[in-house]
């Protein structure tokens, strides 16, 4: 089965349930709603076409700087710049300040699936929203793929998405003690406290970080034919063909 | 009667066998093991949102220090995920080095690997003899990169530089007298090719010593065989993948079943295991040492033969060269952009999964267009396979969680990024 076969396959097997089914970079995406996760992670492991065993990886993303950008490359281009010294987006951010753009476009949690077929040798990428941007909530897939259990917890400590019916929800990544979701866009880059060892106490404390947030590059999109080039090679081919029938 | 109860032991994070910095709270009852908790974490350097802040071409140096004893194939699977999102590919001599490079990393890995399992169930000698075949890999990280661990010698487009001519040579010292200093320069006369194949032709040899040290050791076997059995059907479902799902019988190998870069056109075996248990990964490994070492030698093969580019002469991507620099304007200007904004990446999300030494390697790049990754996602083998170390334990005694640790062949750089 192709890829594009499976894209097929994927959209006869799930029609309703799928938000989106895209093929891109050799690679099959599908959307599904928060609530439809379980039964069709259920249906992608069992069905004999599809047989996904295998849970390769689980993420968070955090949607809600994205397309922000530190630079407008269309302006700087004539008006001149200040590099890089403006607070305005996580890297640059102190504990407490919000972000300057926000994207609100789309939901701002999302849980992301690498599943992946030993039997058939196929990939596939699964995305879900959290309908809630405030408080997270995806149900766990731990009862499909036990694996899930840890990447859970990592997406719970790194994001604060809350999986529904977790048994052990528990941080992993950061300190036992820790505050705050440190992948979100809005937690600062440079984080919130310091560990030191006060010589007066004799012991390891806590304070407030005491370094200035610092990025010396600042993020930029630019807008490049060459890129949408390098990106599709066969676009390329068919732009070509397009300024030949336009000389004709 | 004292009351009999279980108590908790708390393993870690400073004991030599945890491979660095790992916490294990363990309930056991007497010296059986009920329950495993890992507490891992503690090297957590957030390298996903430290990345998220760099441009792309700055963070493939952060890929050597996640997994830090292979080092080259973690800046793959990153450099992957970068050209799958350009649409681009390395001109094949350069995929001839990353492949030939990755099989060092693989030997290099499984030498570590080897070395701290023995050592951790009690056999000293086995460090003492990985470790110094490790040196002479590490010369040839050394000579083409320039450094001896943290190379950050992949580049999306190619490699950094191609092989060196020569190698570098010992020097007369207090320790060493001008005959030893020649003695052990013999080998390194010719180039880096040179050398490697050199290595190549002793290495089996070596990979005999120290089967004959273990395989049939009555010791090592009795802490080995049916410790830490995981049924195919098991290894599937807690994610396992590279030797760890091999050792369980299932033969899958990423550089087979999904080839990428040249290894559709190298010739080697899968080494599987039969009973999934911590002496199958045992024989799986030192076999793939032998494998990576038929792989090496033809890629050694290929590249005497072959010569090309070793980077795309793309300077949208890859950096000018250093003279065109100095007398064309526009390689000036493509030198100073790449090395103050880096590049863009076409908005769009991808995953490359490379065959890592320790399992699949993943890193997930979703781009908005910028010069920095909107979100990176690295899939660390290591992590998934720790995850599954309670189920791997339960009801085994204390030290065979020694045996468990070295099999599953951690490196808190990688689990806890």
């Amino acid at each position: 089965m192709n890829i594009q076969q499976l894209s097929q396959a994927l959209a006869t097997r799930f029609a309703s349930q799928l938000r989106s089914n895209v093929v891109a970079h050799g690679e099959v995406t599908i959307e599904v709603a928060a609530s439809d996760v379980v039964s069709v992670c259920a249906a992608l492991r069992d069905d004999e076409e599809l047989k996904f065993e295998q849970l390769i990886d689980l993420c968070g993303v955090d949607y809600s700087e994205y397309g922000c950008v530190e630079w407008e490359t269309g302006e700087t281009s004539s008006t001149g710049f200040s590099r890089a010294v403006e607070p305005d987006t996580g890297a640059r951010l102190r504990f407490g300040e919000a972000p300057q753009c926000v994207n609100t476009s789309r939901p701002r949690f999302a849980s992301v699936y690498h599943l992946m077929s030993v039997t058939h040798n196929h990939r596939l990428r699964v995305r879900a929203y959290c309908e809630n941007d405030e408080v997270p909530v995806m149900p766990t897939v731990i009862d499909v793929w036990p694996v899930a259990n840890w990447f859970e917890r990592e997406a719970f400590d790194l994001f604060g998405i809350l999986y529904d019916g977790h048994p052990d929800l528990r941080r992993i990544m950061t300190d036992y003690g820790f505050v705050g979701h440190p992948f979100r866009k809005d937690f600062p880059l440079i984080g919130h406290v310091e560990m030191i060892y006060d010589e007066e106490e004799k012991r390891v404390v806590y304070q407030p970080v005491s370094i200035e947030p610092r990025v010396l590059v600042p993020r930029v999109v630019r807008e490049d034919a060459r890129f949408d080039d390098l990106a599709d090679a066969t676009s390329a081919a068919s732009a070509a063909a397009a300024v030949e029938n336009s000389d004709a | 009667m004292p009351e009999i109860r279980n108590f908790t032991l708390n393993f870690g994070p400073q004991h030599p066998a945890a491979h660095g910095v790992l916490r294990l709270v363990l309930e056991m009852d007497g010296e059986v093991i009920e329950r495993a908790d890992p507490h891992v974490g503690l090297l957590h350097r957030a390298t996903e949102k430290l990345a998220e802040s760099k441009p792309y071409n700055q963070s493939i140096g952060y890929m050597d220090r996640l997994d830090y004893v292979s080092m080259m194939c973690n800046e793959h699977g990153y450099v992957l995920a970068m050209e799958k999102l350009l649409g681009i590919e390395a001109p094949e001599r350069a995929q001839y080095i990353r492949v030939m490079f990755d099989e060092v990393t693989r030997i290099l890995n499984h030498l570590l690997w080897i070395g701290a399992h023995a050592l951790d169930v009690g056999a000293m000698t086995m460090f003492l003899y990985a470790f110094r075949e490790r040196e002479d890999l590490m010369d040839c990280y050394e000579a083409v990169s320039g450094a001896r661990l943290h190379a950050t010698y992949y580049r999306p487009g190619g490699v950094a530089r191609d092989l060196p001519d020569s190698m570098p040579h010992y020097q007369k010292s207090k320790w060493h007298s001008q005959r030893e200093v020649n003695k052990l320069n013999e080998n390194r006369q010719g180039s880096l090719l040179d050398f490697l194949e050199d290595f190549t032709s002793r290495f089996p040899g070596y990979v005999d010593e120290y089967e004959t040290l273990l395989t049939d050791n009555r010791i090592w076997k009795q802490r080995t065989v049916d410790i830490g059995i995981v049924s195919p059907e098991r290894a599937k479902a807690l994610g396992f993948t590279g030797p760890m799902i091999r050792g369980s019988g299932i033969a899958w190998d990423l550089r087979k079943k999904q080839p990428y870069e040249v290894y559709d056109r190298m010739d080697f075996d899968i080494p599987i295991g039969t009973n999934g248990d911590c002496y199958d990964r045992y024989l799986v490994r030192m076999e793939e040492m032998r494998q990576s070492n038929r792989i090496i030698k033809q890629c050694i093969d290929w590249l005497r033969k072959n010569d090309g580019p070793i980077l795309l002469e793309n300077h949208k991507i890859t950096p000018p060269k250093r003279e065109e620099m100095k007398s064309d304007m526009e390689s000036l200007i493509h030198h100073f952009k790449l090395f103050t904004e880096g590049f863009c990446l076409p908005e769009g999300e991808a995953y490359a999964g490379i065959e890592h030494p320790k399992g699949e390697f993943g890193v997930y790049l979703i781009s908005d267009g910028a010069n920095k990754p909107y979100r990176m996602k690295i899939r660390p083998p290591g992590f998934v396979h720790i995850s599954a170390l309670d189920e791997m334990v339960r009801g085994h005694m204390l030290a065979d969680v020694v045996a468990v640790i070295g099999t599953q062949d951690l490196v808190f750089g990688e689990v806890d990024r």
